[in-house]
């Protein structure tokens, strides 16, 4: 697939700290791509950079082809949605959607404007003011707003975070139905682990202002290529030095493995979580199907097999 | 009485001596016959409020009106750009604040009087540019309504700042990324959302400016001399040379009376709008 958005190199360091260093990156287009890390690791920096906001202390910026790093926002054919969306509160959904619009003096406006608002599904909500509308509903005013000027990429800083928790998985969904119809790159930062996973077509995963890993879900799932990696995205158990995923613990009764003790088992409905302290003092933990029986203080014996082991 | 009430109870006391008993006092003047040498008499009138409408009088409130509004703008269109240069000037914003502040540090009627002696046909400016050869003979800046306008301008413009910076410095950073973001200019983005979402600031330095400037009395009455009466110096001289007291407190009222209608006027919109 094509890129559409390349960032070569790129360094940003603020006068007290060193937010993002050396990043490279390469987005296809129509992709869905997520930056993932936790709070501080330089992926909010990174849209920063793409979307203006901030210049480079060095690297480049290629969108399309062109050059944009020294480029204001406003010259840039990417946008964004801003975590709190910030919607204009002094105007109404269709003044927010047309902001844009107005700014090229494009044509069609109204045509255009109907359009995304029948995309976002907010057809009959032309005149209502942002803060009339529900959590939700501002996100897709947010992001209908961004569309209907068919940027090359759409930022997206953590668009989910707002919402409240039962809402984001029915957004999540929507998120990625959107993206699939209208067939804009998605640049997507977040901290969410779960949502990375279960969006993306490629996932980097950011730490302390650098990569650590691109690649698919899978990729950087099952084949992670730092300890970050490894322990950022889902649990880990780390035994001598070997990484191993708690759901790919087996335990048994009986010899073979690692002689060890059952600390806790609790059931938690589809899975049974179960920690086992090794005899050389370690603790594992294991995720077993929902019938198994072991109780505290029983004696097991801890095995993996090779294929899942994750080594450094 | 609870002990609650207790704590309004001498600035209650303080304002309904000197506020709200003087007040109704000069309702009941305004409706009086003046007296010979001052003070008032019977019988009950409303004679006063009628001449209120004789054209002599109509020419002073509006110019009154019209010297307010001048002021104010003025106040608005030098406030504005300063109030947005404190907002984003980080760490030294409050030096500059201190600094819109610093001249209440001396009397306001002393910074008045400053600007005479800079004005006059023998102040410093105009002895300047004769000594300089600009000129010959001294250019009349004082005793004007221009004079009496810059006067209220310079010592208005902190009330217009400080609302305005306030309002200017809660505006949330991203509504200005996101016009940018979608493609508005600097410019566009100062007219179509940062004015806009200013406007709470806006009235409420046009309001804290234009009311006292539609009162004055002490900047039109050194910089405006003879030339330049308005509503506060018509009743100033009611009061004093005039001995017309009545007449004066009928002016006072309706001034005040004019001035709450516009306050509520603007009011009722901020309400729709917030």
């Amino acid at each position: 697939m094509s890129v559409v958005l390349e960032l070569r190199r790129v360094s940003k360091h603020f006068a007290a700290h060193p937010a993002v260093t050396d990043v490279s990156l390469e987005i296809p287009h129509g992709s869905f791509f997520s930056l993932l890390g936790p709070s501080g690791c330089g992926k909010t920096t990174t849209l920063r950079l793409i979307a203006g906001f901030e210049s480079p202390t060095a690297g480049e910026v290629w969108l399309n082809g062109a050059r944009i790093d020294h480029l204001p926002p406003y010259r840039r054919n990417v946008n964004t949605v801003f975590q709190s969306y910030a919607l204009f509160p002094h105007l109404s959904v269709r003044g927010n959607v047309e902001f844009g619009l107005r700014r090229k003096a494009a044509d069609g406006i109204d045509a255009r404007v109907r359009e995304v608002l029948d995309q976002v599904q907010l057809s009959g909500k032309e005149s209502r003011m942002p803060g009339e509308l529900s959590g939700g509903e501002r996100q897709r005013v947010a992001l209908a707003r961004s569309l209907v000027l068919a940027p090359d990429v759409l930022l997206l800083d953590e668009p989910l975070s707002a919402l409240d928790p039962h809402l984001r998985r029915q957004v999540r969904a929507e998120l990625k139905d959107l993206q699939r119809r209208v067939g804009v790159a998605f640049l997507f930062v977040t901290h969410d682990q779960e949502e990375a996973l279960s969006l993306s077509d490629s996932i980097a995963v950011m730490n302390g202002g650098r990569v650590e890993q691109v690649g698919t879900p899978q990729e950087v799932y099952l084949r992670p290529r730092t300890r970050f990696v490894a322990s950022f995205l889902g649990a880990m158990n780390w035994i001598d030095g070997v990484g191993v995923r708690p759901e790919a613990v087996r335990l048994s009764s009986a010899a073979p493995g690692c002689k060890a003790t059952v600390a806790s088992a609790v059931f938690l409905g589809p899975v049974l979580h179960i920690e086992a302290r090794l005899e050389s003092g370690e603790l594992v933990t294991a995720q077993l199907a929902p019938g198994c029986a072991f109780q505290p203080e029983q004696t097991v014996y801890v095995s993996w097999s090779s294929a899942d082991e994750v080594r450094f | 009485m609870r002990l609650r009430s207790w704590f309004v109870a001498p600035a209650a006391a303080l304002m309904i001596a000197t506020l709200a008993i003087p007040l109704v006092i000069i309702c009941g003047y305004s409706v009086l016959t003046r007296g010979g040498y001052g003070g008032v008499e019977q019988p009950w009138t409303f004679e006063n409020y009628a001449r209120l409408f004789d054209p002599l009088y109509g020419v002073i409130f509006v110019r009154s009106f019209w010297v307010a509004g001048v002021a104010t703008l003025l106040c608005l269109a030098l406030g504005f750009p300063l109030a947005l240069f404190i907002a984003q000037s980080g760490e030294r914003k409050n030096l500059y604040l201190s600094l819109v502040i610093l001249p209440f540090w001396t009397s306001f009627l002393i910074r008045t009087y400053a600007w005479m002696f800079l004005l006059r046909d023998t102040g410093l400016i105009n002895t300047v540019l004769q000594a300089l050869g600009v000129i010959r003979e001294p250019m009349p800046m004082l005793y004007n309504d221009g004079a009496v306008i810059l006067g209220l301008v310079y010592g208005y413009l902190p009330f217009t700042v400080l609302p305005l910076y306030a309002t200017l410095e809660r505006l949330d950073r991203s509504l200005l990324e996101a016009a940018a973001d979608l493609g508005a200019r600097p410019l566009d983005t100062l007219l179509r959302v940062t004015l806009p979402l200013c406007a709470p600031g806006i009235r409420a330095g046009a309001i804290l400016v234009f009311v006292p400037c539609l009162g004055t009395y002490l900047t039109s009455d050194l910089l405006g001399g003879s030339k330049t009466i308005l509503i506060g110096n018509l009743v100033q001289n009611q009061f004093t040379t005039a001995r017309d007291w009545p007449f004066g407190a009928a002016a006072s009222l309706l001034l005040m009376a004019v001035a709450m209608a516009l306050l509520f006027a603007v009011r009722r919109r901020g309400e729709e709008l917030l």
